[in-house]
């Protein structure tokens, strides 16, 4: 989906993504329990082999972890931030794990299955370096539109600074997460337009040893 | 680590793409996954029983029995399983805990066999769920009462080297520790009845003589009552003195309810005492003998029953108000009604509504005097319906009142014990989370030991210092430390995150500089090592009881490594291992294992920096830190006055 290609989505699908619409709305008769009750199953073990770069093995063992952690087939946005918190106990990741959340949320319908969870995950584990710079831009597009502004990149850097908590060495200023934001710019805006665009990020990226080598880190998570 | 989201991890680390682009230093190494095992099924064998799960599932907990190394002691090769010689019923909600990740407590389990079971596979009971925990900790409460009962028993030993105050003290509260109590209790409390009876006695109207009409006793035999009052006052006096003695804190006991009983009780006698025969005073004179029956209050002392009933009173003091306050109402109401209703009527005994008070209040609990009653219809009309009303009003609410004030004394009890153990919950917690914090700075300690080890020793060494951690725990930390440089700030402890805020204040007034190098070295520090080698130390602050020292000297190399070492660990042998293997004069003069790494600013701090070479990194491009310090002493001394070896290690 990340490609730009369209994702025909088949009927069945469609069908449970839009019940999952309907509970997400406040509906008046739906009682508080009942949206549990959703349940969201993805699709063959087949096809997500096809879709991702994941073997069968894999696939197995993430959906065994996925399916634990949400019995109803899939995370809004509160387990998700729950769920990353749990490996930031000194800090607040609610405002990474939003971000992370939109970015993984490739619907835009408030809830990520299986699918979109692993099909970023192959994106980000097993893409080239393009994909995964490709996807990291994406992260930090908030609004989507091609290009990263000042504002939206001030956001991130907050979000990652609030996840070191207050008891950091050196002392945390207030404005650490901002001078960094302009040396992100003075280091990724070529053209000095105050944004950012792919072409700008992917050049100065490919550009950087620092961030080559730490994309590699990726390539044996799982 | 994060329990029960293991499976998550990767997620986490993937979510850690993020941060790579805005990242300005280089990421550390991520941890090698050398056992690459695949996803396999163990049987546990529970006393006969087999259980299956997957491997990852018992591994999201690597700090129970199951999670961790520690069942390979119960490996059978034969059966190729996992062998538990324990109850497979209750090892049914153990298996489901890693499954669900939530404990629960099987109602019909005994609750210390329960608590065994927990204690082997080495969980703690806190994290059972809240739908089974209010049960767990009841049953466990009953329990530890029953036990306390049967210890009861022995309390009355007496303990050795109790000084005379303790004693006295003991004997006080508990009599039935040695027969002088016994004797002291009984002797008090008789003189109690004495003066209790005293005073009644004192105001009944005894025989007349001839000539005078009836008096009563007291003032008959004024002397003989007077010397009765005398003695019982006296004992009370001296028992008063003799506990103000023993407290083991007097102002506490100054201000219990016991203590105010026993002044009030003897202050009317000593005040009678001093005041004159005056008239005008005479008449508060009497009014103050009325506190002479306060000593009734002193039985409670002897009486449990009376101290139990004093406390619920105390606690049921909300119901009992409020049913003062709606009878009020209700008497305000009908008195008004009455006294209106009975206005016309001529020589009605309704003056006021104050006096109407009274017909009320005696209508109303159904007592009836008959000295005031209404005349008029209306009166009369409403006087029933205030009868009638009384009942309801007055008896209502006293069987409600007895059930809530039954049903609140218990939920009050059992709120507080739940709020005290929400505390004592939380507080582990908060313990358990600083502990997987604490873990990952203890980690990065053992990675900074690991990595020299490798550059200087040998394999034996390596797998000596290093604890063995789990792959889980090691992609953990790998994380955070991602995180650190990121953002090129480290995770600190609380400790010293305040001492560094004190230097740092205290900084700013001298000068400027060294707090700004300060700010900007970890940048520049770490990014400006890259160069050197692919490994890189990681800047990381420890976990340590000694501040960092403050910058007191002239400004070091910006990129000199601190290594400083304070409390000895089980380190100690490996390192002088570690010394013989490499030989050379570059003897670590650590005691232990704590080091700090800060790529901060050094003064050079003689006094303290007892090895002269420091402790080579990479032999080969290291060089020794400048000369002029004192040679090394041997290994196992403390060479400062302060205690802190400092090693300083210089890596440019």
């Amino acid at each position: 989906v990340n490609n730009g290609g369209e994702k025909c989505i088949d009927p069945l699908q469609r069908a449970a993504i839009l019940q999952i619409d309907l509970h997400n709305q406040s509906h008046p008769e739906v009682e508080d329990g009942e949206l549990a009750t959703v349940c969201y199953r993805p699709e063959g073990l087949d096809s997500l082999v096809q879709k991702t770069s994941f073997s069968k093995k894999e696939l197995q063992v993430l959906y065994r972890g996925f399916k634990n952690e949400c019995p109803s087939g899939i995370v809004n946005e509160e387990t998700f931030k729950s769920i990353y918190s749990q490996f930031f106990p000194q800090g607040d990741s609610s405002m990474y794990a939003h971000f992370l959340f939109e970015a993984f949320d490739t619907h835009n319908n408030g809830s990520v299955s299986f699918e979109d969870f692993v099909i970023s995950l192959s994106i980000i584990l097993r893409g080239s370096i393009t994909d995964k710079l490709n996807w990291a831009f994406n992260l930090y597009d908030l609004n989507k539109d091609g290009c990263i502004t000042r504002e939206e990149m001030t956001d991130i850097m907050n979000s990652i600074y609030d996840m070191m908590g207050k008891y950091t060495y050196p002392c945390m200023r207030d404005s650490a997460p901002k001078e960094h934001v302009d040396n992100f710019f003075q280091k990724m805006d070529r053209n000095n337009d105050g944004v950012v665009t792919i072409d700008e990020f992917l050049e100065t990226c490919q550009k950087d040893e620092n961030i080559m080598q730490s994309m590699h880190m990726f390539d044996n998570v799982i | 680590m994060a329990t029960g989201v293991a499976a998550w991890l990767p997620f986490a680390r993937a979510a850690a793409i993020g941060w790579m682009p805005v990242a300005n230093c280089p990421m550390p190494i991520a941890p090698r996954d050398n056992s690459k095992r695949q996803d396999e099924l163990i049987i546990l064998n529970v006393s006969g029983r087999r259980f299956q799960t997957w491997r990852t599932t018992l591994d999201r907990y690597p700090d129970t029995l199951l999670g961790s190394s520690e069942k390979d002691f119960f490996y059978n090769e034969e059966t190729k399983e996992y062998f538990f010689d324990r109850d497979p019923d209750a090892f049914r909600s153990i298996l489901n805990f890693y499954r669900t990740g939530k404990l629960h407590y099987p109602r019909h389990e005994c609750i210390s066999a329960y608590d065994e079971e927990l204690t082997f596979f080495g969980i703690i009971p806190e994290i059972i769920g809240d739908c089974c925990y209010e049960e767990y900790k009841d049953r466990k409460r009953e329990n530890l009462e029953r036990l306390q009962d049967d210890q009861e028993e022995n309390k009355d030993m007496k303990m050795p080297n109790m000084n005379f105050r303790e004693t006295m003290w003991r004997a006080f509260e508990n009599p039935h520790t040695s027969t002088m109590a016994l004797v002291f209790y009984y002797v008090t409390g008789f003189f109690i009845a004495i003066s209790v009876i005293t005073n009644v006695v004192e105001t009944v109207p005894c025989g007349s003589t001839a000539n005078q009409k009836d008096m009563p006793c007291g003032e008959r035999y004024t002397v003989a009552f007077f010397c009765m009052d005398t003695a019982c006052v006296m004992i009370f006096t001296v028992e008063y003195l003799m506990r103000l003695f023993a407290a083991p804190s007097r102002y506490r006991f100054m201000r219990s309810v016991m203590s105010i009983i026993d002044v009030v009780a003897i202050l009317p006698y000593y005040i009678g005492l001093v005041m004159t025969n005056n008239e005008d005073v005479s008449g508060a004179f009497v009014t103050l003998r009325v506190f002479r029956v306060f000593r009734i209050f002193k039985f409670s002392r002897h009486s449990q029953g009376l101290r139990i009933l004093g406390y619920t009173l105390k606690s049921c003091a909300s119901e009992l108000g409020f049913l003062l306050f709606s009878l009020t109402m209700a008497i305000i109401i009908f008195a008004t009604v009455m006294f209106y209703a009975e206005k016309g009527s001529s020589s009605s005994k309704f003056t006021s509504i104050p006096a109407s008070f009274w017909y009320t209040i005696v209508t109303m609990t159904t007592l009836g005097y008959g000295d005031m009653v209404p005349k008029t219809i209306a009166g009369k009309i409403f006087g029933s319906i205030c009868s009638l009303s009384g009942v309801l009003v007055i008896a209502l609410p006293v069987p409600v009142i007895v059930s809530n004030f039954s049903r609140i004394y218990h939920q009050n009890q059992r709120a507080d014990k739940r709020r005290a153990q929400k505390k004592a919950r939380l507080a582990r917690i908060r313990i358990a989370k600083s502990g997987s914090a604490n873990a990952f700075l203890q980690s990065k300690h053992n990675g900074l030991l690991n990595e020299l080890l490798e550059l200087t020793g040998t394999e034996e060494d390596e797998h000596k210092l290093t604890k063995s951690i789990s792959l889980l725990e090691s992609q953990h930390h790998h994380l955070l430390h991602c995180l650190e440089k990121t953002t090129a700030h480290e995770f600190v402890d609380e400790q010293i995150f305040e001492q560094n805020c004190l230097e740092t204040a205290l900084q700013t007034f001298p000068s400027g500089s060294p707090s700004m190098s300060d700010h900007d070295s970890p940048v520049g520090g770490c990014c400006g090592r890259r160069g050197k080698k692919n490994n890189p130390l990681p800047n990381a602050s420890l976990l340590t009881a000694h501040p960092i020292p403050t910058h007191q000297g002239p400004l070091q190399e910006l990129s000199a490594i601190h290594i400083q070492s304070s409390d000895p660990l089980s380190h100690t042998a490996s390192r002088s291992n570690l010394n013989l293997k490499t030989g050379d004069s570059s003897k670590i003069n650590c005691k232990g294992g704590r080091i700090t790494t800060a790529i901060i600013s050094l003064p050079t701090p003689p006094a303290l920096t007892p090895d002269g070479d420091g402790l080579h990194g990479p032999p080969q491009r290291r060089p020794p830190p400048p000369p002029g310090n004192p040679p090394p002493p041997s290994i196992q001394t403390t060479t400062s006055s302060a205690g802190i070896n400092i090693v300083k290690v210089s890596a440019l």
